[in-house]
């Protein structure tokens, strides 16, 4: 029990932030295994308009993304700051509006997308007026960290903030290019830039809300809890910088990749290829860096279930990372690109760095906020097992099917005709699909664990009065 | 500046001024996107009817959308077409279908001519897509009847077993409104989607009593058909 801490900083807010994350996780998940069912099983759809995969989908992107990532990246960054500058937070109270407002978001996102009430951009399907909210809301949580920085104890700024503030920087400049738009109607608007220019915005959004918010934020989150959950520094000093302005400044010209041989003129999906190749080192150095954490402290991995979460976050770090890249080679990308490896390149990044690294931040994070033991350890091992599996299976069928829909999209027979028509191409893909909800469901039904674990861990902590005690112990200054 | 990490170095400096530090962030943030995206507005090279001025609809004077005929260049979509297109949004279809043909042979003879960045001019927001579960849709105008576009979307494993697509039952009984039509059509004008105030009049004897499937069906069938291609041209250096 930390009382000292518990009286010294505003944890409440904290609390709330990480259960609802949890909360997130399991709904994100769980639409995420309905929809994956649905491409390989359609009757799932039922002829009911709310839910179809076309309306879902963004459901669960938006569900695990804003939902679930942001309130993650919300209680790590609150927690973290306040014990890196060693100061209570600047607002309490705007970081409650912080929270009430954000889920306000989420509540209007799971009210309007079912609805079919869309922007029309992947990733940024949330309407105008919706929009205005998530602005409001992202500058009260950037403020208020930037403003507990400004009054810190502590000399020097730690490296996990930098990360947290070049995350809410683009992510402002991000959100606020991309969803100009003119409202039409009070849920209908169009965005302002169209074609060519549009499909770039959109990349530099899209890809750079993987580089900054699922990228940046969470190896904000590596750097605090790794070394804290390890009990040593981090690796090197150094590589932290180099790792910190290469990635924020390198990052943000990747997006154009995801246009290679489109109407996209040349010269920029290269451009995107070449610093995106380039990219391979710092975030290799980043991986390198967090898992030489544990250099001299290996063993800490047999008894540490928490700590193997973040480690394994890592190696899928690295593996996205290299991984990446590589797709974003013309010759690759001609060939992946439109395939399902996107998607499973994409959850290998999801589950396997950003999911894992955040579970285990938020089981760190839960003895300390709780002041108690988890309900269940053994529960969190399961869950370390199942969400690794889950994960390797759908990545698994991804890159069968990816693989196998760009070689049939271009095969060609004796004859100098294409030897498959595309219906042909979707039928070899059911397989596939079916493992892909699988390994979705595996995973899913790790992430119910840890709610579970949480919420008994809660209500542990509750009739044990641990928390009550800790904010009333006597602490000797 | 990367790797300055002794004592008064600018990191060293940094990492003490939280301001300074943002500001250096937000510098160093900001160069890639500015110089990707900005040349993409002016540079003529982004535009193929800059060079090639047939890809775009020279509309005669006093001619309205309905005077257009296939092949005459790109035009803004009809009161019809544009009801389609957004019934499209709203259903996701995106996320499966893209409208972006790429310069490969194999693409070429299972959708068409390559895809030019004038085709898409007038749609806001771009619609290329970034995954086909099902297959690019630029040029599917004129490739299926209105027949068989009605029965594929009411039940697409009707006409195509193998397919993975929902079925769209609901859209023939959800009427259009006008009105809404019309504020669309306001709203792209002022976005400098060139519709006349004509265009805009006209849109009620288009829409009215139309359903989405209507709609959705007129979409689907100008896809690809505004702008002629000429194979012998090379439209991108």
């Amino acid at each position: 029990m930390d009382a000292a801490a518990e009286q010294k900083y505003d944890f409440d807010v904290v609390r709330w932030f990480s259960v609802m994350a949890v909360v997130y996780l399991v709904v994100g998940a769980s639409v995420g295994v309905y929809i994956a069912s649905e491409l390989a099983w359609p009757v799932l759809n039922f002829d009911i308009p709310y839910i179809t995969f076309g309306r879902l989908r963004p459901l669960h992107t938006n569900a695990v993304i804003f939902a679930f990532g942001g309130c993650t990246l919300m209680a790590t960054a609150f927690y973290s700051v306040q014990r890196t500058c060693g100061v209570r937070l600047w607002s309490n109270k705007l970081a409650w509006f912080t929270f009430w407002g954000w889920n306000l978001v989420i509540v209007a996102a799971v009210i309007t997308l079912p609805l079919g009430l869309t922007q029309g951009k992947e990733y940024a399907e949330l309407e105008w007026p919706i929009d205005l909210l998530i602005a409001v809301v992202w500058l009260s949580y950037f403020f208020n960290f930037v403003m507990t920085i400004a009054i810190r104890k502590s000399s020097h700024i730690y490296v996990s903030n930098w990360f947290f503030i070049a995350m809410m920087i683009m992510i402002t400049y991000l959100h606020v290019v991309n969803s100009l738009a003119v409202p039409v109607g009070i849920m209908k608007s169009y965005s302002i830039f169209s074609g060519v220019q549009d499909a770039m915005i959109q990349w530099w959004y899209g890809h750079n809300a993987v580089g900054f918010y699922l990228t940046g934020g969470f190896l904000g989150i590596m750097y605090y809890f790794v070394p804290k959950q390890a009990g040593r520094p981090v690796y090197s000093y150094s590589l932290s910088v180099i790792h910190f302005w290469a990635l924020t400044f390198g990052y943000v010209w990747l997006g154009a990749h995801h246009l290679q041989y489109t109407a996209l003129p040349d010269w920029t999906g290269s451009l995107a290829a070449a610093v995106s190749l380039a990219m391979i080192i710092p975030s290799w150095g980043g991986a390198i860096n967090g898992m030489m954490t544990l250099s001299g402290a290996w063993d800490k991995l047999r008894t540490d279930y928490v700590l193997r979460f973040m480690i394994m976050s890592l190696a899928f770090y690295a593996m996205s990372t290299f991984e990446g890249p590589v797709m974003s080679i013309k010759t690759v990308n001609a060939l992946s690109h439109y395939t399902d490896w996107t998607v499973g390149h994409v959850h290998s990044g999801a589950l396997g760095w950003v999911a894992m690294i955040a579970i285990g931040a938020i089981y760190h994070m839960m003895t300390r906020l709780f002041h108690t033991e988890m309900w269940s350890v053994k529960l969190i091992n399961a869950h370390f097992w199942l969400a690794t599996i889950g994960a390797v299976v759908y990545i698994i069928a991804m890159w069968v099917s990816g693989i196998m829909q760009g070689l049939m999209w271009k095969a060609y027979d004796d004859y100098g005709t294409l030897a498959y028509t595309f219906a042909e191409s979707v039928e070899a893909m059911h397989p596939y699909y079916a493992m892909r909800a699988v390994g979705g469901a595996i995973f899913l039904t790790g992430a119910i664990l840890m709610l579970i674990n949480v919420i008994m861990t809660v209500l542990k902590s509750s009739s044990e009065g641990s928390l009550q005690q800790a904010r009333t112990a006597s602490v000797s200054a | 500046m990367s790797n300055n990490n002794e004592k008064g170095g600018l990191q060293s400096k940094l990492e003490v001024n939280v301001w300074a530090f943002c500001l250096a962030t937000a510098i160093a943030l900001s160069v890639g996107g500015l110089v990707e995206i900005v040349p993409l507005f002016y540079l003529e090279s982004t535009m193929e009817h800059n060079k090639h001025n047939e890809l775009v609809w020279q509309r005669p004077e006093g001619a309205t959308i309905s005077d257009h005929k296939p092949g005459d260049g790109m035009r803004p979509y009809s009161a019809l077409e544009l009801a389609g297109r957004d019934v499209y949004l709203k259903e996701g279809c995106y996320l499966c279908h893209s409208q972006m043909i790429r310069p490969f042979r194999d693409e070429k003879e299972r959708y068409g001519h390559y895809s030019l960045a004038s085709e898409s001019m007038y749609d806001h927001p771009f619609q290329w897509g970034s995954k086909r579960t099902g297959p690019d849709i630029a040029r599917l105008g004129g490739k299926y009847s209105d027949d068989w576009h009605r029965k594929h979307l009411r039940a697409p494993r009707s006409v195509v077993p193998e397919s993975v697509m929902p079925n769209y039952p609901w859209l023939k009984d959800n009427m259009l409104s006008v009105d809404k039509v019309q504020a669309s059509m306001n709203g792209l004008q002022a976005i400098g989607v060139p519709y006349t105030d004509a265009d805009i009049a006209e849109a009620p004897g288009l829409v009215e009593g139309k359903n989405e499937e209507d709609a959705m069906v007129a979409f689907l069938q100008v896809l690809g058909t505004m702008a002629k291609l000429d194979d012998s041209k090379s439209y991108r250096d």
